[in-house]
């Protein structure tokens, strides 16, 4: 099983602890996956001008192929302005319409008020739909305060982070069975 | 239709198309010389003049897993071994080109055929050919209706006075050499979407249409919108061919022939667009409202006939070499067509 853990920002700390965290979680509870961290803010992205993501070299095309090849993405992101940041939204930009279809994807948020609790809800759940992707329903929803020196000092969220890797793990591999079995009975 | 070269009494005009795609084999890695794949397309096409067929394509791409970079010169070579064929383009990307080489271009392959050229002018699909002759992907929509106007010009007019942005003033400059019989038919792809098929509608031209999957009856939205447009536009949208391109695999079982080819186009999809042909749409090709073309020849009649009914259409040519597929299934496939499908097609359009 290939894992994505996706860093959506360029800038700040909080969603990149978080995904570090994620990481250690899979490496530890599931030590055969094959997990890529990608954060953002270490890759230089060209806004998407319309070509297909096979046609971009550099860091983009490093990106977005690396994307496409995973069975699950667990999608990192801070919230900007009341929404996701741009250059999380150039990553889905950079993709093909149904780029999602067959993987598994998962959301952890960073954010500095409670009040931004249902960005993730009302702005990427819809973006993945569209995408295809199987969404994993309970996201995590981290605030400000539970970060000190690039920790996470709550045991209340690590125990979330953890479910939301045990939760991506099991719907990936029952998702792939099911895809499996419904596939083999087409019988081509 | 005379103007395009379509004589309604020998019904649809059937044929099929190459786009040169060069991917390895999904099985076993291996990759096919330059020189042999370039060489089956020119094989292909004497089969498809020996089995009678009417219409024989050649795309252009200019990117890594296609070879067919420079359509008239395979279209030449093509020339030379056939008597009977149409040589069209399928298509021609003319925003990355200047309309009065291409111009050139298919003239001169229009005398060496003895009039049997034409051009199917596109926007292309794939961003290769922008990257190499430097064009902006901004210019998407200007380039081509630039060219194309500068195009449709030089082939009703004897002496072009014109200027626009991406090619340099013509002052009552004329064109060597002319057409076979003075003017080319001239026809516009247009990908799925309906907004590109009024474009087409609005300039009165003829359009190849791009059928690849999914219900049939979407396609008929562009087409629909086509002919109104071109009829709003002052055309007279009867006088106006559509033709239809997709893709194509025939066994005489059915259910073999759903299994054989998946592997060939989920290979062509992965390959050159980096997402797999998922099985659940695949799976629907079993309907005879679905565009897949794949199955047995009474499928195909089926299928074929079933968006006649829906698209009052031409021209029908379909892609049966992509993903790698073996010269031997393709000589089989262009057999089983000719003898047990396009008679039946020709039986029932006759005339209309």
């Amino acid at each position: 099983m290939k894992i994505v853990l996706l860093s959506g920002s360029k800038v700040g700390s909080k969603t990149r602890t978080a995904i570090d965290y994620t990481k250690k979680s899979i490496t530890e509870k599931y030590p055969s996956a094959q997990t890529s961290l990608i954060d953002l803010a270490e890759y230089e992205m060209e806004f998407s001008d319309g070509r297909n993501y096979l046609e971009y070299e550099g860091d983009t095309g490093y990106v977005t192929k690396t994307i496409m090849e995973a069975d699950a993405v667990i999608i990192g992101t801070p919230i900007f302005q009341a929404s996701i940041p741009a250059t999380l939204k150039n990553i889905f930009d950079l993709l093909p319409v149904d780029a999602l279809q067959h993987k598994v994807t998962s959301i952890l948020v960073t954010a500095g008020s409670p009040k931004h609790y249902l960005i993730a809800e009302n702005q990427l759940k819809p973006i993945l739909g569209y995408m295809k992707a199987q969404i994993v329903q309970t996201y995590v929803f981290v605030e400000e305060r539970e970060f000190h020196r690039k920790e996470i000092t709550n045991d209340d969220v690590l125990f979330r982070i953890d479910r939301l890797v045990e939760d991506t793990v099991v719907l990936t591999e029952t998702y792939t069975k099911i895809r499996e079995e419904k596939e083999a009975a087409y019988g081509f | 239709m005379e103007e395009f070269r379509i004589n309604k009494n020998n019904g649809m005009e059937i044929g099929l198309y190459t786009l040169g795609d060069h991917v390895s084999d999904p099985s076993t890695g291996k990759l096919m010389s330059e020189h042999s794949r370039m060489k089956e397309m020119v094989a292909m096409a004497k089969l498809a003049e020996d089995a009678g067929l009417d219409v024989y394509g050649v795309g252009e791409s200019h990117q890594k897993y296609f070879i067919a970079s420079s359509t008239p010169t395979i279209l030449a070579a093509i020339a030379s071994e056939t008597e009977k064929i149409k040589l069209i383009s399928s298509s021609t990307v003319l925003s990355a080109d200047d309309p009065v080489r291409v111009f050139e271009q298919f003239s001169t392959l229009d005398l060496l055929s003895d009039g049997r050229a034409e051009i199917v002018a596109g926007r292309g699909s794939r961003y290769g050919v922008y990257e190499l002759f430097g064009y902006d992907m901004e210019d998407f929509e200007e380039l081509f209706e630039e060219k194309i106007d500068l195009l449709l010009k030089l082939n009703s007019e004897q002496q072009i006075t014109w200027n626009g942005k991406f090619r340099p003033a013509l002052n009552e400059a004329e064109i060597f050499p002319k057409p076979f019989s003075g003017k080319l038919p001239i026809w516009r792809a247009v990908g799925g979407k309906p907004a590109s098929a009024i474009k087409a509608g609005k300039i009165g031209m003829p359009m190849h249409l791009a059928a690849l999957y999914g219900a049939s009856s979407v396609f008929k939205h562009s087409i629909d919108a086509y002919r109104r447009t071109a009829t709003e536009a002052g055309f007279d949208s009867a006088k106006l061919p559509v033709a239809m391109a997709t893709m194509m695999y025939l066994h005489k079982d059915s259910q073999t022939a759903l299994k054989e080819y998946y592997p060939y186009l989920n290979n062509t999809f992965t390959q050159l667009r980096g997402t797999p042909f998922p099985k659940d749409r695949y799976a629907e090709a079993t309907s005879v409202k679905n565009a897949i073309m794949v199955g047995s020849p009474q499928q195909i009649i089926e299928k074929i006939l079933y968006q006649y009914e829906l698209y009052e259409h031409q021209r029908f040519i379909v892609q049966i070499d992509h993903g790698n597929m073996p010269f031997k299934k393709i000589q089989e496939m262009i057999e089983m067509f000719a003898i047990e499908v396009v008679p039946a097609i020709r039986k029932v359009t006759k005339g209309k």
